[in-house]
């Protein structure tokens, strides 16, 4: 099905130019002007948080909202490994262009590659601007900036502050947005979790939150809203998501008509610490730097519990199926080979759902000292979850959850498909294809935060017409009555299950069909099974205590029943994609050695999905956007 | 499904329970049974709130977000200590084999008159966004940042500033403090900006806003005692508070107006 609201607004001209070129066509929005136009930005993670503050800089009245009690909390702080850039600091070779090559062929082709040059260019941008905020990035004795390789790159264009780089740049963008407030062109709403996007002529103009701590019901217009609010990965209930993470004001923006675009493409990470009992909340990463120098491996035979066995009686799985990349293979090779492993009944620890990450070796070859100085804050959270310590023994890991490349469809100036409503981080789905490289969601929450939406929203501004819409317009008072009666409704149920029983039984059945592998009879199996469960959330989900005060009953009900309508999408979505690419394996589409078939004859596009259901009846239409590869030749991605 | 080393434990919790603002508040005593010592403390909480509900009470209301010690959302006092008695790790990093079984475990909020309660164990930390709002930033506009390597800054000191910005604002320091001081927080801010020459230019302006801010929310007066760092999971350094009371000087001498 073709879609003239799937206009990209790609800009002609050679890869390189367009973007200077746009910058040049786009309209701008006279200074004096700018304090007119209001704009709201929900979230405050990268994204969110640099498009607040330098939207704020430029003179527009900005509102910013977050769930969490401060905007300096969002999920993007707990990144660990880097951010990456083309400045080739090192000189070893790398340049915008390569950024952008590997970004497109690292996403097995499935990204829109003037996105993704863009992105590269602005990548530079970046670092100086973080800089100059005071980003403690590492350097080296001379005084300048240190650069590391990561997750498999041939260069090394990574800047990172120790374990930390999230945090860093997060505090950055924060302090940059706290400027703001201080000068009043920023209004601060925390503690606020938006239920509903408002439109008013079909445009968006606003926002229905709750107060998280008086439970009221608010109406916010704007002349603008931009979406900042992160991934679906705790769709999954356990993730390396933080445990309030949620998809409630994307989807609540995909059921007002924003399509959603490649939902089944979710980034499983193959280095985190193992599921240990059924009160499991959260899974937690451990840096992929580790590959650097732990070696992955299981034993041979079967069964075998003993983690101590002599070196033959190893498999040292990645370095032998891969030789040339080897413990470096890209996230989605490495987790998948862990399940297989897994699958063959070679899984180790209690549970046999683990693989081991053994720094044996590099202890012998650089010393204890060496390898602490290097891994030695992972090494501690380590030893602080599981009661082991991993300079005497392999870590135990296993793939989780971590970020998802799907998201709601956007066009180049990052537009969804509603007028006004803008999409940025990872939120939207624009840049990294069917999988993301280390290091690059840090880089594209601030590319477009800092770089991008300043500009494109300007042109927005300037390009409409805005006939004066305040809270007291029929819309927002409609959308406040739907957001309190939902509330109702659910206090209403009194059933017998908690939401977090329901999102875990959901988060099974994710994991079961729509994980590390997929295949048709599964998937359809998970559309019932999500179906029937989500009817089952209706009729006998308990939620406890009073909407008109703090309740977190009350939000995690909201935010289960948005991700029992996402979850079935998700399953879709990889039932139509019929390839394997990517984080989205499809056991029907693999070679004679179990390595991902992509079909770029039928699926070199990106679906985007337009809702169309009512009520607890889902339903939706399948639209595409065709991708173009005329810079980056397509080919089969090798590790071997 | 637990590790070989897991085993189950028995605890008595009294929770700090507070309906709102302006209620007086009281423990509630809940018998943790069979807690695996594989959870984390937040998983323990989890399972008690789930019990609750089951029984058709309200849970208590607790911070939480990333669970893994870097969003600062967490708190709690826990057995009189702010994260806990362990050395440099937030509530959300604490297991539950730290603890004996038959042990009494008194769950408290952080308390100081600058961080109301807004429900049981829920504060409002927000008076420390204010101070930051007052200086805790380098004015740069988006774009006006030249090349990153320009200026080059000495190893030691960028990494004397990047542990002094390590601090994850949580406010265990307040809490720990018997003078609910903000001290080593704001110092901490400072310290990292005063390293660098990126925050060179502003540094005055900033060490005196941000000090009278922070007497300004109601927070205390450092008396020197170090309960702050030693409650700090970043153990942020009291080296800090030194820095902060030199710029503090430094601020006050060319301060104008």
């Amino acid at each position: 099905m073709s879609n003239q609201k799937l206009d990209s607004k790609v800009p002609s001209g050679d890869i390189a130019d367009k973007w200077e070129k746009h910058k040049f066509d786009m309209k701008l929005v006279n200074p004096a002007n700018k304090r007119k136009f209001e704009i709201i930005v929900v979230g405050t993670g990268l994204a969110g948080a640099s498009a607040a503050a330098s939207l704020a800089e430029l003179g527009y009245k900005v509102k910013s909202f977050c769930i969490q009690d401060s905007a300096r909390r969002a999920h993007s702080i707990a990144a660990q490994g880097g951010i990456n850039a083309a400045k080739n600091y090192p000189s070893d070779g790398d340049s915008v262009y390569r950024l952008f090559y590997d970004t497109v062929k690292g996403g097995d082709f499935r990204a829109r590659e003037a996105n993704v040059y863009r992105l590269a260019q602005v990548s530079n941008n970046i670092i100086d601007q973080c800089v100059a905020q005071g980003v403690p990035f590492a350097r080296d004795y001379g005084g300048m900036l240190t650069n590391r390789s990561f997750g498999g790159a041939q260069v090394s264009r990574t800047f990172y502050a120790r374990g930390q780089t999230g945090q860093q740049l997060l505090i950055g963008a924060y302090s940059a947005m706290m400027k703001e407030v201080g000068k009043g062109t920023i209004q601060l709403f925390d503690r606020r979790e938006m239920l509903d996007l408002v439109l008013v002529d079909g445009v968006a103009r606003g926002i229905t939150v709750r107060n998280l701590v008086s439970g009221e019901i608010e109406s916010h217009s704007a002349h603008a809203v931009v979406l900042a609010t992160g991934g679906y990965g705790n769709t999954y209930f356990l993730s390396t998501n933080a445990k309030n993470s949620n998809a409630t004001a994307a989807w609540r923006c995909h059921k007002k008509g924003a399509y959603f675009a490649n939902p089944c493409f979710t980034q499983i990470h193959p280095t985190c610490i193992p599921v240990s009992g059924d009160y499991q909340s959260k899974l937690t990463l451990m840096s992929e730097s580790l590959r650097n120098d732990g070696r992955v491996w299981v034993p041979k035979d079967k069964g075998v519990k003993e983690w101590n066995i002599p070196e033959e009686q190893r498999d040292y799985y990645l370095e032998r199926i891969y030789p040339s990349f080897g413990n470096l293979v890209p996230r989605d090779v490495a987790s998948r080979q862990a399940k297989f492993r897994v699958d063959e009944g070679r899984g180790v620890g209690t549970s046999g759902v683990a693989v081991y990450l053994d720094f044996k070796d590099a202890v012998q070859r650089m010393g204890q000292e060496a390898v602490s100085e290097k891994y030695g804050n992972l090494f501690q959270m380590y030893e602080k979850i599981t009661g082991e310590d991993p300079y005497k023994q392999p870590m135990r890991i296993y793939p989780a959850v971590h970020y998802t490349m799907g998201g709601l469809w956007v066009d180049y100036n990052l537009q969804s498909t509603i007028p006004g409503l803008h999409v940025l981080g990872e939120a939207n789905f624009s840049d990294h294809g069917a999988n993301r490289l280390g290091a690059s969601a840090l880089m594209q929450g601030l590319a477009d935060g800092y770089f991008v939406i300043p500009y494109t929203i300007g042109h927005f501004l300037a390009s409409h017409k805005h006939p004066e819409v305040t809270t007291d317009h029929e819309a927002f008072k409609a959308s406040a009555n739907e957001v309190r009666q939902k509330s109702e409704q659910l206090l209403g149920i009194k059933g017998k299950k908690s939401p977090d029983e329901f999102h875990r039984n959901l988060g099974k059945v994710m994991w079961e069909y729509v994980g590390m592998s997929r295949s048709a009879e599964g998937l359809k199996k998970a559309q019932i099974e999500i179906s029937n469960l989500r009817e089952e959330f209706w009729a006998n989900v308990n939620v406890i205590g009073d909407p008109k005060n703090k309740n977190s009953e009350l939000e995690k009900a909201g935010r289960v029943a948005d991700f029992l309508e996402l979850g079935e999408l998700m399953a879709r979505d990889a039932l139509e994609r019929e390839e394997s690419c990517g984080g989205h394996f499809r056991e029907e589409h693999q070679t004679a050695e179990n390595e991902a078939k992509r079909n770029d004859e039928d699926f070199a596009h990106a679906a985007a999905w337009e809702y169309s259901g009512q009520d607890l009846k889902m339903n939706w239409n399948r639209h595409r956007e065709e991708l173009n590869f005329e810079y980056v030749k397509l080919a089969t991605r090798s590790y071997k | 499904m637990a590790g070989s080393s897991a085993q189950s434990i028995n605890l008595k919790l009294k929770v700090w329970q507070q309906r709102g603002p302006k209620d007086k508040g009281q423990f509630l005593e809940y018998d943790a049974k069979n807690v695996s010592t594989e959870m984390s403390f937040l998983e323990m909480l989890d399972v008690m709130n789930e019990d609750l509900v089951k029984q058709g009470k309200e849970p208590i209301e607790f911070d939480h977000d990333c669970r893994e010690g870097i969003c600062g959302m967490c708190s709690l006092v826990i057995n009189g200590s702010a994260h806990g008695k362990d050395q440099a790790i937030t509530t959300c990093q604490l297991h539950m084999r730290r603890f004996k079984d038959g042990e009494t475990v008194t769950i408290e909020p952080f308390r100081a008159k600058a961080f109301p309660v807004i429900k049981d164990l829920v504060v409002d930390r927000s008076a420390f966004d204010r101070i930051i709002q007052t200086g805790g930033f380098v004015s740069v506009s988006t774009g006006a940042a030249q090349d990153a390597n320009n200026l080059p800054v000495g190893k030691e000191k960028s990494d004397r500033a990047f542990e002094a910005a390590t601090c994850i604002g949580c406010g265990a320091c307040v809490a720990a403090c018997p003078n609910a001081s903000a001290s080593l927080f704001v110092s901490a801010k400072i310290a990292h900006l005063a390293l660098l020459p990126q925050g060179e230019v502003e540094r005055e302006q900033r060490a005196y806003g941000m000090v009278h801010k922070m007497d300004e929310e109601g927070f205390g007066s450092c008396t020197n005692i170090g309960a702050c760092s030693a409650s700090c999971p970043k153990e942020i350094s009291l080296e800090n508070i030194a820095i902060m009371n030199r710029e503090f000087l430094r601020g006050s001498l060319t301060h104008r107006k």
